[in-house]
């Protein structure tokens, strides 16, 4: 095996071929990239059964409104029309965290935003299900709207949601560690803020698609474009009355999901309904606007933070208190909550620590997890406060953050126990290739650098449902053809878990790519995984792929040594054997051996089926407390970015030149695709300072409560034009806890690139904006204050 | 009321019966099942259903089936793909990494080849600006940069192939914008 060292940058790796035939380290291409590149994949949509009959939702153009009466005999007898579905169909509340069930299908007795789904169409096809959903008479009575944080708190009588206990508050939490108090009151410099972050979504490239099929035999087969097929299984059992075991999950190659398609959503439980009552085939194909009213995007955080220092510059006390905006559902809010604070206590960390973060329900498209959920905005706030806590104490930015590093192998302020952190490689990593040393704070006005560190879960304990079953299990099924084939619930959502799963294969049992094949994220098929979210992915899938592997290595080695045994009247025991290019040999002498499939024969003739079978469990961690577990991760990935950005005083235009990002990964089973999340995430963080906003018109009138902007355009999703230049370098600090070593790679990188380019403007022209998104007129708006603070002093 | 109308994709003759308000996107998707042209937004924004048209990349959602005939060929991403092997713009994708999802990329690629087929000596900025229609959210475009770069070096000569194309833009960060 290789060990990158340090700071190798992709440049170095994308070539580096293992001298060994290994798979881990290898920049190996993807296990379905050409079928992909070739348009020859097929995602949800592109899948088309006999006799397929088309659905359609009807959405409420009302942010708030009781639903009177659907009149399902205006639209039945029109042409093309097979059925149409309410909410009434499906009185029962679902919910992907159990303790939040606040949702129907589809929305029963009342809509609670503009785009809320009230009814749904089946028809013959696309056209005929369009006309019906424009005629379907639907008496609403229209009732006061919330739309703001400011309106749910004022009037707790308009209940948004009913799930609320208390007024409009999903989830509150409240969690402080150490003497805060004491310690901001002995500050040597204590510094407070407010800070907001607005609302941005996933977009996905491809929308969101559902089909489902019936089977005479009373098989319900349900395809969908969705992260989480085993929660997506559990959910429709639920709404549907169905048995678990009459129920299939098949989730074909996700074009795109970002924590997007992490939960049910109303057109998989349509699809179903519509199959079980035509007997037929049904499928929905979310338009792009419909994309924008299933949400589930970044929460909008206003955010209240206070940091102290002692002489030293030290941090003695860190005080957060959130205010969450989450639009009509729970979704995942109950962890929004408490990612929002728990995952903020390093690679910085602080002697003290509280916060209270508080999720309100609005009349808008419900927020969930956006890559870096919960925490990419606690995160905007607190690396822009250390920056001017830096200044104050007159340290460089760098210093500030390393003389506050959380330490490897310790425990967080709040009980997270972290392994490798790579904080000092990634800093120096950055600082070196920007030349931040030679060019911070010494750029011509306009010009400037900023800095900003982040650490990133991989995988929780938390397995969303309680129970002590194993969070990701791998099944292999090896035969005498030589091919290995591997059943993993994972879900490939463009990351590339398949490939990882490939290269752990060829690893440890010395294959080629050829003799490996991957079945996964189909609920018949394959044992559970909980799905792609929280980046527990390759850490989870990794680690009970390995456990399958080895076991299967070690009846293959006394297959193999009892050969050799027989034949040369050796000794051999299944230590004594490896695994390479093919072949099982002994360590010592290559040639003495047989191939691979050979030895496939003789661990069939000897122990018949070859069928193996690995697992991930969580291990207890975290602190001692109620909460303590959410947010606790086997491992913690570390990024430092720094960016580079012009800012033009006429205009207030920001220009992100480009940004440097260093990210601790553990080890890379796979440099190539790393550094593709590595940019991947930079790149989205970037968007969300300048382009990208989900706005709802918040005025009263009649557009109250509507987007703004539910189209890729408007909403600004930036072109190769828009996009900064990303340079990535993955810095190699194996965690115990990760396969090889591996930790997380692909949400952590988003975080810090935000606050990166805040404090790049700040060194381009001395303003600090604490208000997302920097939009030309607030830029020019702060500029013109300075100016005019200057002027005065 | 349809018509019996008559195109050509991919090199062959293709008789489809299709009414006026028909967009290409639907005939090449959901009726001659060409399932290489995506549908990401259904309005010109995400570029997803990029086809060429004459050799010109196009938005097949917003060209209605009946503008393009017999004389205006039209090539999709399985058009890229024949009994001699795959084109080489298609495997510098697949090579340098240039997809995660793979959503946008049949598009993409087809803007791509567009591109290298008017100028094999596309700049950093060139490429942009060609692929400026193709939205991607995966790879934050660095690496379909590469793969377009590599292509070109290909296409006129300058390495034998993609590996030692990958090599020189790597080595020389032609990909990448430095300060």
């Amino acid at each position: 095996m290789i060990i990158y060292e340090h700071g190798t940058s992709i440049k170095d790796t994308i070539k580096t071929k293992n001298p060994h035939q290994e798979g881990i380290g290898e920049s190996a291409l993807k296990y379905d990239a050409l079928d992909k590149v070739l348009g020859r994949i097929r995602y949800t949509d592109d899948i088309k059964l006999p006799h397929m009959a088309i659905a359609k939702l009807v959405r409420s153009p009302h942010a708030h409104a009781r639903i009177r009466h659907i009149n399902k005999n205006s639209v039945l007898s029109m042409p093309g029309v097979i059925d149409v579905i309410t909410g009434q169909d499906m009185p029962v509340k679902y919910g992907v965290i159990p303790w939040t069930k606040d949702e129907y299908p589809l929305a029963f007795e009342k809509a609670r935003f503009v785009g809320d789904a009230v009814a749904a169409i089946i028809a013959e096809d696309e056209l005929s299900a369009s006309l019906a959903a424009h005629k379907l008479e639907i008496d609403y009575e229209v009732l006061p709207a919330i739309l703001t944080i400011e309106d749910a708190i004022a009037y707790p009588e308009i209940k948004v949601n009913e799930h609320a206990k208390i007024a409009n508050i999903t989830k509150e939490v409240d969690l402080s560690f150490g003497a805060v108090e004491e310690n901001l009151s002995n500050a040597y410099i204590k510094l407070n803020e407010k800070f907001s972050f607005h609302n941005t979504t996933h977009a996905a490239i491809e929308p969101h698609a559902a089909l489902a099929d019936y089977s005479p035999r009373g098989v319900l087969t349900v395809y969908s474009s969705t992260q989480v097929p085993h929660y997506l299984h559990r959910s429709l059992a639920e709404v549907l009355g169905l048995p678990n075991h009459m129920i299939r999950v098949v989730q074909p190659p996700v074009g795109g999901a970002f924590g997007g398609k992490s939960e049910p959503f109303d057109l998989e439980f349509v699809v179903a309904l519509g199959a079980l009552r035509s007997k037929r085939p049904v499928k929905l194909l979310y338009t792009r606007e419909e994309v924008f009213f299933a949400h589930r995007g970044r929460h909008p955080m206003k955010m209240d933070l206070t940091m102290g220092v002692d002489k030293e510059g030290i941090i003695t006390a860190v005080k957060n208190n959130i205010a969450i905006d989450g639009g009509a559902y729970a979704s995942f809010g109950m962890i929004t909550a408490f990612y929002a604070g728990q995952l903020l206590t390093g690679p910085v960390g602080m002697k003290s620590y509280s916060f209270k973060a508080t999720r309100y329900y609005t009349n808008k498209p419900a927020c969930g997890p956006k890559r870096g959920h919960g925490s990419v905005q606690p995160r905007f706030a607190f690396e822009i406060m250390c920056d001017m806590m830096a200044e104050k104490l007159n340290l460089d930015p760098i210093l500030f953050r390393l003389k506050n590093a959380v330490k490897e192998h310790s425990t967080t302020v709040n009980g997270q126990r972290v392994g490798s952190l790579g904080l000092n490689d990634v800093l120096k990593k950055v600082a070196d290739e920007s030349r931040f040393y030679e060019r911070y704070k010494k750029l011509p006005y306009g010009h400037g650098l900023g800095v900003a560190v982040s650490m990133y879960i991989s995988g929780t304990n938390y397995p969303v449902y309680p129970n002590d079953m194993p969070q990701s299990s791998v099944c292999l099924r090896i035969d005498r053809s030589g091919r290995v084939l591997i059943f993993s619930g994972t879900s490939d959502i463009g990351q590339g878990s398949n490939t990882v799963l490939c290269q752990i294969a060829r690893e440890e049992l010395g294959i080629n790519q050829q003799q490996i094949h991957v079945i996964s994220g189909d609920t018949d098929l394959t044992p559970v995984d909980l799905g792609a979210y929280s980046s527990r992915v390759t850490l989870m899938m990794g680690l009970a792929a390995q456990e399958a592997l080895r076991k299967a290595r070690l009846v293959f080695a006394q297959a193999v040594a009892n050969f050799l045994n027989s034949k040369t009247e050796s000794k051999l025991s299944p230590e004594n054997l490896s695994f390479a290019k093919e072949r099982i040999f002994v360590t010592e002498n290559f040639n003495i051996g047989v191939s691979f499939q050979e030895a496939c024969v003789l661990a069939e003739s000897s122990f018949g089926a070859l069928v193996f079978s690995g697992d991930y469990r969580t291990k207890p961690r975290g602190g001692d407390y109620r909460g303590g577990s959410i947010g606790a991760s086997p491992a913690y990935s570390c990024t430092a970015h720094i960016a580079d950005v012009s800012v033009d005083k006429t205009t207030g235009i920001l220009s992100i030149n480009k940004i440097f990002v260093a990210h601790d990964c553990g080890r890379a089973i796979n440099p190539l695709l790393v550094s593709g999340q590595i940019e991947g995430s930079t790149y989205m963080g970037a968007a969300e300072v300048a382009l990208e906003r989900f706005v709802t018109d918040e005025e009263a009138g009649a557009r109250k409560g509507m987007l703004i902007a539910p189209s890729l355009l408007d909403y600004r999703l930036p072109t190769t034009l828009d996009t900064p230049s990303i340079e990535a370098f993955i810095i190699e600090n194996p965690d115990p806890n990760g396969p090889y070593g591996a930790k997380e790679a692909g949400e952590g990188p988003l975080h810090s690139a935000i606050p990166a380019i805040a404090n790049a403007i700040y060194d381009a022209v001395g303003i600090r904006l604490f208000s997302l998104p920097f939009t030309p007129a607030k830029v020019l708006k702060a500029i013109k204050e300075k100016e005019v603070r200057d002027a005065s002093a | 009321m349809s018509v019996l109308h008559r195109l050509r994709i991919n090199d062959r003759l293709v008789e489809a019966l299709l009414e006026p308000k028909d967009t290409l996107l639907e005939l090449l998707r959901y009726k001659l099942d060409l399932i290489g042209t995506k549908q990401g937004c259904d309005k010109g924004d995400c570029g997803a259903c990029t086809v060429l048209i004459n050799g010109e990349p196009k938005l097949s959602c917003l060209t209605l089936a009946m503008m393009v005939n017999e004389q205006t060929p039209v090539t999709t991403i399985e058009g890229l793909q024949n009994s001699m092997g795959v084109d080489i713009v298609v495997e510098a994708f697949d090579r340098s990494g240039a997809l995660q999802c793979g959503f946008c990329q049949p598009g993409m690629i087809l803007s791509a080849k567009a591109l290298l087929a008017h100028n094999n000596k596309p700049s950093l900025r060139e490429i942009k600006e060609a692929l400026s229609g193709n939205l991607c959210r995966c790879t934050g475009y660095t690496k379909i940069y590469l793969a377009v770069m590599c292509a070109a070096l290909v296409i006129r000569g300058e390495t034998l192939n993609l590996e030692d194309a990958m090599a020189v833009v790597i080595k020389n960060s032609l990909h990448l914008e430095r300060p």
